[in-house]
């Protein structure tokens, strides 16, 4: 067999370090690379620039430049001569915007309900925050100090002066948000240790979580906020029976509690052995090794899920109109059907500016969640 | 022993680990075999033997990272029961260093070394990172406090375990083969940095197949196969006159 010539070498001069090669750069190279690479590509931008060109003048003309946005009654969003092919009816959700917001709410309290909103938005943005002073005093405000100070502040407490207000008269955005919120703030806690009762090693605790968590998996969350409204004064006299809105309150937060027990197993599944035998092995008892090694990695990597399954739930919140209680999308349904505004384009727009405060709600714990993500991945990496 | 569950930590007398007729069984398959050892204070034990052998089992077993079904193991005078306080108080007293290191990737490498100190032994965190940042100097890493685990090296993740495991000032410290998942370049590191501690008193349990260290560091060698103890020697005997067949037979695999 003939000898290779390559069986030996030595390197004599080092391999120098260079720079990478300049990408292929500027607008035109992105295009050409993404855009018109192939013939398919080619058809399929000129299809989407086609649609695009059609269809965003038609939007802005629907929402923008044809919309009318002052008026007192249907006359303003009706066709005239002056406006032939009226747009969005937005004069309309300004008339009703305090009712979209507050529902029945006595008009001369809904300072109160101002009040609440500010209260919340600062406890989020002291808890959204990761840079923020002192987050243990702004988890204490959050989860004990806001829900009494809501309590008092809705509700009213007649002793401290505030007239007590019957979450019947609740409606609105105020509604969305106290059931999405409460869902959330206690959907997240209850699912984490039914998620834990699910992997324990005590039998009854396991039969319980899997009997909680697979029976209100597989029921409807309307047929649970049906049950929550209508069979539970069966069971408790009429007297003693909790407030309509509490029922629909403990419903979801029950209900998405199961959900979460899920996506925080799937997070719990996902920490390796060796980080429970590590834990373990340096003494630490089954809370604090959870607590401070297990879940705030299971968390981390769940996280995702988390946001995925808070933004279901927010949306979820309208279902609670099933059992009589006005929430926000409810609120437009009512106002649409106002004979003083009906118009062809009502219903639309009342139904976009929902779509508008979900998205914007949704949307913005989506970009929260990522940007939370993406700074923990880089934390670990430093 | 007497049992003393109101005083876990027993006064520095008899042996550190006293293991008496230990069987565990993995379902059908019969792990351990009739385990009698006893390791007296100080003193560093080296474990070998063929992959399957039992010796991890057993090492786990001294902290009760796995429970057995016949048996006693007895560890600074506190019996192991199902008593959850006895295992804790065992385990506060026992260091372990893993395979794969098991550092917690969420935590600093300061954070890691402090974690146990703080929220077991409710050590004062000022004194609980000043006890880690001296355990990091003696594993010459103290410049690497404030990174992730995941930016070290399998060496300095390994001295790092070591480290978080001497913050709890353990007097029995199992290695639970700390060099096998490393390359072989950053295995000489780690073995540097147990030889230094072996200098230092603290009773050893290794398993390991660094027949090397065996030989420079233990008062013992045991060699572990099929579930059972083989052979226990002093290091000269274990490798220059062997009593045992199986002993034999696993040196010349090793040795070759």
């Amino acid at each position: 067999m003939a000898a290779t010539a390559d069986s030996f070498y030595l390197r004599t001069v080092p391999a120098q370090r260079l720079p990478p090669p300049p990408a292929r750069a500027g607008a035109i190279g992105w295009l050409r690379a993404n855009l018109l690479s192939s013939p398919g590509n080619i058809a399929l931008t000129a299809i989407c620039v086609v649609s695009v060109c059609w269809v965003v003048p038609q939007l802005l003309r629907f929402f923008l430049l044809d919309a009318v946005w002052s008026g007192h009654d249907r006359e303003a969003c009706l066709a005239s001569p002056v406006n032939p092919e009226p747009g969005a009816c937005w004069a309309f959700v300004r008339v009703w915007l305090n009712y979209f917001i507050y529902g029945f709410y006595p008009i001369g309290e809904r300072w109160r309900v101002d009040l609440f909103f500010l209260a919340l938005a600062f406890g989020i943005v002291w808890l959204a925050w990761l840079a923020a002073p002192r987050r243990d005093i702004g988890a204490f405000y959050f989860f004990i100090v806001l829900p009494i100070l809501s309590f008092v502040l809705l509700s009213g407490v007649p002793m401290f002066g505030l007239s007590q207000v019957s979450t019947s008269l609740w409606g609105g955005i105020l509604v969305t948000i106290v059931v999405a919120t409460v869902g959330i703030v206690v959907s997240l806690p209850l699912g984490i240790l039914l998620a834990l009762g699910r992997r324990s090693e005590i039998a009854v605790v396991r039969l319980c979580s899997v009997t909680f968590i697979e029976f209100v998996r597989g029921v409807p969350l309307i047929t649970v906020l049906f049950m929550a409204s209508v069979m539970l004064p069966l069971f408790v006299p009429e007297r003693f029976a909790p407030d309509k809105l509490l029922r629909a309150l403990i419903g979801v937060a029950l209900f998405a509690s199961a959900y979460m027990a899920e996506v925080v197993r799937g997070g719990l599944a996902a920490v390796p052995r060796g980080q429970y035998e590590a834990a373990r092995a340096l003494g630490l008892p089954y809370w604090r090794m959870m607590a401070l090694v297990v879940l705030p990695q299971a968390l981390r990597v769940t996280l995702p899920n988390i946001v995925n399954t808070f933004i279901g739930l927010f949306k979820d919140t309208t279902l609670v109109f099933v059992v009589g209680i006005f929430d926000f999308l409810r609120t437009i349904e009512a106002a649409r059907a106002d004979p003083h505004w009906a118009t062809p384009v009502t219903s639309v727009t009342g139904y976009v500016f929902a779509a508008m405060f979900y998205f914007a709600c949704c949307y913005g714990m989506s970009r929260y969640a990522r940007s939370v993500e993406t700074r923990l991945a880089r934390a670990q990496r430093r | 022993m007497e049992q003393r569950p109101d005083q876990p930590v027993s006064p520095r007398a008899g042996p550190a680990v006293e293991i008496t007729g230990l069987h565990k069984w993995y379902g059908e398959f019969h792990v351990l075999r009739d385990i009698n050892l006893t390791v007296a204070r100080g003193e560093r034990i080296v474990i070998c033997g063929p992959s399957g052998g039992g010796k991890s089992t057993l090492l786990r077993c001294i902290n009760r990272l796995e429970d057995w079904q016949r048996g006693r193991i007895v560890v600074d005078g506190i019996e192991l029961t199902d008593d959850p306080k006895h295992i804790v108080a065992v385990r506060r007293d026992v260091g372990m260093v893993f395979q794969h290191f098991n550092l917690f990737p969420h935590l600093t490498v300061l954070e890691n070394c402090t974690l146990a100190p703080i929220w077991v032994r409710r050590m004062p965190k000022k004194e609980a990172e000043e006890l880690a940042m001296s355990y990091l100097a003696r594993v010459k890493i103290p410049e690497q406090a404030q990174k992730y685990p995941a930016r070290l090296s399998g060496g300095q993740q390994q001295r790092v375990a070591i480290a978080r495991a001497l913050c709890m000032s353990p007097s029995i410290m199992l290695f639970d083969e700390p060099t096998s998942a490393l390359d072989p370049e950053m295995v000489k590191e780690v073995l540097d940095t147990m030889v230094e501690l072996a200098t230092d008193g603290i009773t050893m349990l290794v398993v390991s197949h660094e027949m090397g260290f065996a030989r420079q560091v233990a008062d013992r060698v045991i060699l572990m196969a099929d579930g059972q103890i083989v052979e226990i020697n002093e290091p000269n005997g274990f490798f220059d006159a062997p009593q045992h067949e199986r002993t034999r037979l696993f040196l010349r695999q090793v040795l070759r």
